[in-house]
């Protein structure tokens, strides 16, 4: 990952703000920075979000493709996640080097998705054992200023809020497969389940919320919670060289969770409310 | 497409534009404020982003150091949901290695290479609509400027085309894909030097001189209207600095 060098004198002066409950920036150790997201910033895919969180900046876009559903789960779509580590985030990712970081990236997401209720999959069918759809989810990493996780994983989400799957008619008993006459006419996914990553990482004797490259600098390890809306905690998992007490494995989860609800409230209402801008809405992208 | 006409007999193109007309460009330096140089542009709905990081010391093996001046290294990757069909990889196939190198030749004549040791620049496109290596070219110029990297001049640059005997400058996806001559053009424009041209597909000579002025003209546009993007952000700048 993106790595910073620092002194130890500046460590020093990060970890003990951190046991004052006082950041470099001026924030408590559970605060986020300032988010901002944006949905359909890419027009010829099926949902597209866009992410910036301090000065981190994802991209992630969704192609719906037509596919033969997996033989395990003949009734259900899938999803296929791919991450992009793009050399303008660090000349280190240039060529193959941005490839492990995207690799163990894509896997995580793997992971907080592959149970039963994070997406409704079925809706995704089209005719059993013969065609479904696919989502390709595709993420882009265009900056890397800490966090990456949290991001990319509020990044997938309202891209998944914003695709719209044109609905196919299939006449009874013909293979036919034909697109539905009306152009709006989508089915939407429904994002309530979907689940965000918290991650916490260790610093000193407390644990801070969306660390910068600085902070995770200072941290020896850092816990990732995979957290839904209702607080439900699907995937953790922890991260970094150093090892953890198992008291503060319990005391993390519980601000991933809390932590965690809050997020998804926030996320929910942006989206909900740039939705009802209607598609007339400016469209701001990278120009703003 | 069977009787799609890319020129009709009034002299308008399939999006309505003139022979001569550019789509509409919209840019914007400093869009990362951790890398050293970044801009972005829009023409129509071709977007291209590029990055520049540099000069610096060289990466890797100290081998390659040229001993008077810079090295300049470019990596053009488009991102998989950019085109109509998703690309399984975004840079490592044929195509982008060799748009990379096209580029490192285009600002190896416009950088001074030999006030640095080295320099790097990573171009990304987002999404494609035709004219991808004028987009990435003019999004570098930029880039290259926000980071403060001295060159000769602008490089602009444009593609041009040629159908019923006519001209066309800034062709889209669709006249791209139609499969007429296609020339790509980066242009420094004080001098009028031309620092890449690249034709494909078969143009008789008498009409090349009419092609070639179509796509320097539209590149003089495009300076202008880059020259104006810099000022802006040169103008926003310092009224933030307070001069």
């Amino acid at each position: 990952m993106a790595s910073v060098t620092l002194s130890e004198a500046e460590k020093v002066y990060i970890v003990h703000g951190v046991q004052e409950d006082l950041r470099v920036d001026g924030r408590g150790c559970e605060d986020y920075r300032c988010v901002e997201v944006e949905t359909d910033v890419v027009s010829n895919t099926s949902g597209s979000a866009r992410v910036k969180l301090g000065h981190t900046d994802i991209l992630v876009g969704v192609k719906a493709e037509m596919g033969t559903p997996k033989l395990e789960k003949p009734n259900e779509g899938y999803l296929e996640f791919f991450v992009d580590c793009s050399a303008s985030a660090t000349p280190e990712f240039e060529g193959r080097g941005g490839d492990d970081l995207g690799t163990e990236i894509a896997n995580t997401l793997y992971r907080i998705f592959n149970n039963k209720s994070s997406v409704d999959l079925k809706t995704l069918c089209i005719s059993p054992r013969e065609h479904c759809w696919v989502l390709y989810v595709d993420v882009l990493l265009l900056e890397c200023g800490g966090n990456l996780f949290d991001a990319i994983s509020i990044a997938v989400k309202a891209a998944l809020f914003n695709t719209r799957v044109r609905v196919l008619e299939d006449e009874e008993g013909s293979k036919d497969i034909e697109l539905s006459d009306d152009p709006y006419d989508c089915i939407r996914l429904s994002v309530e389940n979907v689940p965000c990553i918290v991650t916490l990482c260790k610093i000193g004797y407390r644990h801070v919320v969306d660390a910068t490259l600085q902070e995770e600098a200072c941290s020896l390890a850092s816990l990732l919670v995979s957290v839904t809306s209702k607080g439900v905690v699907t995937c953790m998992r922890k991260v970094g060289k150093g090892s953890l007490d198992p008291e503060s494995i319990f005391e993390m989860m519980e601000t991933g969770k809390r932590v965690g609800k809050v997020l998804h409230a926030s996320l929910q209402s942006v989206v909900h409310k740039e939705e009802s801008l209607g598609p007339k809405r400016q469209k701001v992208g990278f120009l703003g | 497409m069977a009787g799609l006409e890319l020129l009709s007999d009034q002299g308008y193109r399939v999006d309505g534009r003139r022979a001569g007309e550019l789509r509409k460009i919209q840019a914007r330096m400093g869009v990362f404020a951790q890398a050293d140089g970044s801009a972005y542009i829009e023409q129509g709905n071709t977007k291209a982003l590029a990055v520049v990081y540099g000069p610096h010391e060289i990466r890797g093996s100290r081998a390659r150091a040229l001993p008077d001046r810079a090295l300049v290294n470019c990596q053009y990757s488009s991102a998989t949901f950019s085109t109509g069909e998703r690309k399984r990889r975004p840079h490592g196939d044929r195509k982008s290695c060799e748009m990379g190198l096209q580029l490192r030749q285009t600002f190896e004549a416009a950088i001074l290479t030999q006030l640095h040791p080295r320099s790097q620049i990573d171009i990304y496109v987002l999404q494609a609509d035709g004219g991808t290596y004028a987009a990435c070219v003019n999004a570098a110029t930029l880039a290259v400027l926000d980071a403060g990297i001295p060159m000769r001049d602008f490089v602009c640059a444009c593609s041009a085309g040629f159908v019923d005997g006519t001209a066309l400058a800034d062709l889209s996806h669709v006249e791209e894909a139609a499969g007429g001559p296609q020339l790509a053009l980066a242009l420094l424009p004080a001098s009028g030097q031309i620092a890449l041209l690249e034709m494909d597909a078969r143009l008789h000579e008498d009409h090349l001189e009419r092609v070639l002025e179509a796509a320097a003209q539209a590149a003089r546009d495009v300076h202008t209207l880059l020259d104006r993007v810099v000022r802006q952000h040169v103008r926003e700048a310092s009224i933030l600095l307070g001069d």
